[in-house]
Formats: C-alpha cells, sequence, structure tokens
C-alpha cells in the first residue's frame, strides 16, 4: 500500500486541517450560541470559557493551515504546465479539468471559488476568537457584538463547507499526485 | 486580552464595544478587499502581474496577501482609535454585515464574471 507525498498533503490539507475545521465549526456554533442567548450566558463556568478559548484558538490554527497549506503547497501542484506536446493530462490537475467539457465547470467555477472564499474562513474566525478572548463573559452585555460573532462563525462554516465540496469532488475528479512514493504497509499475497 | 471574573455581571458592560467593532468591521473590510482584488485580477492583467508575489501560487499570492494586509492594519489603527469608545454597535454590524455577504457574492465567479 502506497501513498505519493503529494497526495498525503492534499489528505493532510483536506481531512485533517479542512475536515477537522468543518467538524469543529459546528460545536463552536452551538458554544457560541450560548453565548447569544443571555440566560445561558450567565451560567457559564470560567471552566466552560477557558474550553472555548482553547478551542477557538484550535479552530483559528486549523483554518489558517488549510488556507495556507492549500495555497502554498497544494495548489502550485494543482495549476502546474504540462510541457507542449503533453498528451497525458493526469499530472497536471487543473489542464486535465480544463481539456474536458465536462470537467470544465470544476476548475472554472469551483477552484476559482474556492481558492478565494476559503480565505474568509480564517479571517472570520479570527475575528471570532479574538471577541470572544476580549470580552468573555462580558459578551453577554453586549448584544450586537454575540450578534455579530454568531453571523460571522456562520459564515465561515458556509464558506468553509462551500470549500471542501469543492476541493473534495475537484481530488476526484483530477487528483494531485506526484512526488516521492511512501510505502504504508507491505501486504503478502495469499 | 484576559477579562477578570470578577467584572460586572450585573448587565452593565465592564468593556466598551469599540475594540470588538473594530475586529468585527476589520475582519468584513478584509473579505471585501480580498473579493474586490480577485475581481480586480481576473479582468486586468497588469493587476493580475503584479500580484504574483509567489510565482507557483500565482496572482492568488498576492490577492490573499495585500487582503490580509489591509485586513491587520484596518484592525490595529481601529483597535487603536476605538478601544476606549462606546460606538453605535448597530450601524457597525450592518455595514460589516453588508460587506461580508458582498464577499461571500463577489467571490462566486459568475458573479465576479459580470464586471
Amino acid at each position: 500500500m502506497e501513498i505519493t507525498t503529494r497526495a498525503l498533503w492534499t489528505l493532510i490539507h483536506g481531512m485533517g486541517f479542512g475536515g477537522l475545521y468543518l467538524l469543529a465549526c459546528s460545536g463552536a456554533l452551538v458554544g457560541l450560541y450560548q453565548f447569544t442567548t443571555s440566560s445561558t450566558a450567565c451560567e457559564c463556568t470560567p471552566g466552560q470559557e477557558r474550553f472555548m478559548r482553547v478551542y477557538l484558538i484550535t479552530m483559528v490554527v486549523l483554518a489558517w493551515a488549510a488556507v495556507l497549506s492549500g495555497a502554498y503547497a497544494i495548489y502550485p501542484w494543482y495549476r502546474g504546465a504540462p510541457p507542449p506536446g503533453t498528451v497525458d493530462l493526469s499530472m497536471f490537475p487543473q489542464h486535465l479539468l480544463m481539456s474536458s467539457p465536462g470537467t470544465i465547470g470544476w476548475h472554472s467555477l469551483g477552484m476559482e471559488w474556492k481558492e478565494h472564499v476559503a480565505w474568509v474562513v480564517p479571517i472570520s474566525i479570527t475575528m471570532v476568537a479574538f471577541v470572544f478572548i476580549r470580552y468573555g463573559h462580558d459578551l453577554k452585555n453586549h448584544r450586537q457584538l454575540r450578534a455579530a460573532v454568531l453571523v460571522f462563525g456562520l459564515a465561515s462554516l458556509v464558506a468553509a463547507g462551500i470549500a471542501g465540496f469543492f476541493g473534495a469532488e475537484i481530488d476526484d475528479q483530477a487528483p494531485v499526485r506526484g512526488g516521492s512514493t511512501i510505502q504504508l504497509s507491505r501486504a503478502e499475497s495469499k | 486580552m484576559k477579562t477578570p471574573y470578577n467584572a460586572d455581571r450585573s448587565g452593565s458592560p465592564a468593556l466598551t464595544n469599540g475594540s470588538g467593532a473594530a475586529a468585527i468591521f476589520s475582519a468584513a473590510a478584509g473579505c471585501f478587499v480580498l473579493a474586490v482584488l480577485a475581481i480586480l485580477a481576473d479582468k486586468w492583467a497588469l493587476i493580475q502581474r503584479s500580484l504574483v508575489f509567489y510565482k507557483p501560487t500565482g496572482p492568488l499570492s498576492g490577492v490573499t496577501t495585500v487582503a490580509i494586509l489591509a485586513w491587520l492594519v484596518t484592525w490595529a489603527i481601529l483597535e487603536w482609535s476605538w478601544r476606549k469608545k462606546t460606538l453605535p454597535a448597530r450601524r457597525i454590524n450592518a455595514i460589516s454585515l453588508a460587506l461580508l455577504i458582498l464577499s461571500l457574492i463577489l467571490t462566486f465567479p459568475p458573479v465576479g464574471d459580470l464586471f
């Protein structure tokens, strides 16, 4: 069983950073919602608040790791230009997608949207974490700030969902492959 | 950054809303700058070329770097000038929400192609 380094990085970017972020985001929205409801916000203990801070900081790290690994590790492999006369485009995902009318939309709409909208995620969640850490339980006295934090948290979930969906589909249609091969296990034939 | 737990729990804010408003507005502005730059880089070859900060990533490197810088600089300036003030948060929220929604819409390629 083998995997290429590029496929491994794509896995770390998508399922590691991006997937974990999406999973964490729904939990964060529930936690943030509790703070947007003044009656429950009063009941939040210092321990719960500390946990929420660590939770949000972890999300900030995941969001930045996802966009930076995507833009500076995976994307250059995705948009690599094939040498003139190349017939087999399997190592050049963007050009492979653009070579067929049936798949061109995955690049012209999917990747073009994903590569930009994904950056809304770290910006939004960094703001959310900052406001939460800055104000703590005092957020219950700032209704407008609480509403904004919740809306930006929701926007980050939507943007991460768009990026995740197109990332998964694009990798299915034209996977990023290449680099050195990593041997995961050596199965013996029966 | 740390809020003391003995801060007022009676309903009157212990902190002014200026710092939060600065973070919210600058985040929305950063997202909006990102969307506008993405469209500009798509429409004008000169802007596209000037935004190639890292060749393997292409203009995306410049679009995102400039947007992040715009966000952080805006945030630093607003934090410095708003942190001790109580501001009309409803109005700032409304503007921020409009910028955020516009950012999400403008990054959608069929909408960006209209310009």
